[in-house]
């Protein structure tokens, strides 16, 4: 486990929901360092709390107790509108269901983080178009979401991930739905992002394939770490 | 920072069958309050159309209106020959001292009677009244029992054709001729000579008294003299304001659009809050994506705001359109409204008017209708649990 130079420190988390009278404890005194350009994957049962961890690194959800730094920043404290701000700057996000916005075209969709930011409109072009081409879909900038196959619908949602150069890139379940042959490119991708980019990527998976193409995989079973 | 039009303009194309009836519904209530106020922007506008900046309006202090107003013969000597009068090539006062009836005549369409202002005139009342003009027939000839109806009140009322008769005060007159009067308050009148009229109607005196000035301030001093003379009771105000005062009855058409408007607007209101709830329940998780791209909750509120806007301004414009496009057809068809005024209890004749005012107000009132709807269903977008929505269907 790197202690050194990690970008994710998290300490003592824990995270309990309340179901009418019964609590169940999605995680339970979690302690973790992720280090910069690391690709972890997190995998577990369901129910295991692996999406609520990436949640709470990601910051859209809060824990119980303990706490969450990222590069410094505990992301459990800051405030709904400056958490989210500090999403916008620092994370990108990767969904199982690509949750593109239907009425955007891809280029569009890959913009909407950016017009959160100072760019001008000249500047947040040029950065869409790097990152379509990084994920090999400049020429399908003008198209909406249901003129893509799956895969390039996933490949959009990576290049709106990281349009904005965040530190983290976060994917829960990101080849869920897609056929082999488009999880193999999503995950190259993603690996890529780690490797060749210098973002470091955690993925939660169910997928043991998948959990391969990462460099640490992290064993989360009734929220608990058992095995790193 | 706001969410890009575009994304609201698109999902309201997208989801235009759901959004459809809600723009129908707020076409209908804009399109309602823009023709009735329009009705009432007519009527004033007859009132405003009506006189001649050189005129002073000459009637009997605490009177309303010519009907219940008399000026004798001899108080119309007192003033009628006063320096500040303006005179014709032959040196005569240009004034007119009128008698206006009221008269019940039987409608063209055979539905009943109604009231009907006849207005004697004096031998320079059409010369003071330029903008009347005459479009059939001669102007009547004193001392021959004849009038000069008005074209549109000729089309309202029977037996108005020139040539034929029609029968008030037991006599029979002849109609000689029809006038325009420019959508003025004429419009609703039927002229003849003064003096017959008194003889007709059995009147001693007069109801008004028309004056043409030399000069505003002839009209002032001609004004504050008629003030000061204690054995005048006379009210002078310019014949522009006192016709602009006589149409009170748009009141009345204001206050039904307004209330009509209110009431429809409540289920314009209804309306466009069901089609926001319904998007933004089809929308839960689109809205849980766009938080974890950083959007904040009052950026989203404020997108669904404008999306209600949208759709309501589109209903807006499209009430706008259809009560511009009525109003084409009405002047097209040469359609013609008539009321009874509140004034004179006679029937006046008016056209739409829509104002570029009023499509504003019209607009503006389908924006407010359409946010306000919004509220409710844009709060609760902006209120969604981030993970719950990401996790919805």
């Amino acid at each position: 486990m790197p202690t050194n130079g990690a970008i994710v420190q998290i300490r003592n988390l824990s995270k309990i929901y309340a179901q009418g009278e019964i609590q169940v404890t999605a995680l339970d005194n979690v302690s973790l360092d992720i280090g910069a350009c690391e690709f972890l994957t997190l995998m577990g049962p369901s129910g295991s709390g692996k999406s609520t961890l990436l949640h709470i690194i990601a910051g859209i959800d809060r824990p119980t107790s303990g706490e969450c730094r990222v590069q410094n920043i505990d992301v459990t404290r800051l405030n709904e509108s400056r958490l989210a701000d500090w999403r916008n700057q620092n994370v990108g996000f990767v969904f199982q269901t690509f949750n593109l916005i239907p009425v955007l075209t891809a280029f569009e969709n890959v913009e909407l983080p950016l017009l959160l930011t100072q760019l001008s409109r000249k500047e947040r072009r040029q950065q869409v178009e790097t990152a379509l081409d990084l994920v090999g879909l400049a020429d399908r900038a003008r198209h909406l979401p249901r003129q893509l196959s799956g895969g390039q619908e996933q490949r959009v949602a990576i290049a709106r991930a990281l349009v904005t150069d965040p530190t983290l890139v976060v994917a829960d379940e990101p080849t869920g739905n897609l056929d082999s042959h488009s999880a193999q490119e999503v995950l190259g991708v993603l690996k890529s992002l780690s490797s060749d980019a210098g973002k470091t990527v955690i993925m939660v998976t169910h997928d043991p394939k998948a959990a391969a193409f990462g460099t640490r995989t992290i064993h989360l079973e009734k929220g608990e770490l058992i095995k790193d | 920072m706001a969410l890009p039009l575009t994304y609201n303009l698109r999902n309201v194309l997208v989801r235009w069958r759901a959004t459809l009836a809600t723009i129908l519904g707020i076409a209908l209530v804009v399109a309602v309050f823009i023709l009735i106020q329009s009705l009432a922007a007519g009527l004033e506008q007859s009132g405003r159309n009506t006189g001649d900046p050189r005129n002073l309006m000459i009637v009997r202090k605490g009177s309303t209106a010519e009907s219940s107003s008399q000026i004798s013969r001899e108080q119309l000597k007192t003033f009628g020959y006063l320096p500040q009068i303006a005179r014709d090539g032959r040196g005569r006062p240009l004034l007119s001292a009128d008698l206006t009836v009221l008269v019940s005549l039987p409608r063209a369409d055979g539905n009943g009677e109604a009231n009907v202002t006849v207005r004697g005139l004096g031998p320079m009342g059409i010369e003071l009244r330029p903008q009347v003009t005459l479009t059939a027939g001669r102007w009547f000839i004193p001392g021959r029992r004849e009038a000069v109806v008005s074209t549109k009140m000729a089309q309202r009322f029977a037996h108005c054709a020139p040539g034929q008769h029609f029968k008030t005060g037991g006599k029979e007159l002849t109609v000689a001729g029809w006038f325009d009067g420019g959508n003025s308050a004429f419009d609703s009148e039927i002229w003849m000579d003064a003096d017959e009229a008194r003889d007709l109607f059995d009147r001693e005196s007069y109801s008004s008294v028309l004056v043409r000035m030399m000069d505003t301030n002839a009209a002032a001093q001609f004004m504050g003299r008629m003030e000061k003379d204690r054995r005048l009771p006379m009210r002078v105000v310019p014949e522009v304001a006192y016709y602009s005062e006589q149409t009170r009855t748009s009141v009345v058409f204001k206050v039904i659009g307004t209330f009509l408007a209110v009431a429809m607007s409540v289920g314009a209101f209804f309306a466009a809050m069901n089609t926001m709830y319904a998007s933004v329940g089809s929308r839960t998780r689109e809205i849980g994506t766009l938080r974890v791209l950083g959007y904040r909750r009052r950026a989203i509120l404020l997108s669904f705001l404008v999306e209600g806007g949208i759709v309501a301004a589109l209903g807006g414009l499209l009430g706008c359109a259809t009560s511009v496009g009525l109003q084409s057809l009405s002047v097209f068809l040469g359609w013609q409204f008539g009321t009874m005024s509140f004034n004179t209890f006679s029937e006046v004749v008016f056209q739409f008017r829509i104002t570029p005012g009023l499509a504003a107000q019209g607009l503006l009132f389908a924006v407010v209708v359409g946010v306000l709807g919004s509220l409710l269903p844009a709060i609760r977008a902006a209120r969604l649990p981030v993970i719950a929505a990401l996790k919805e269907v």
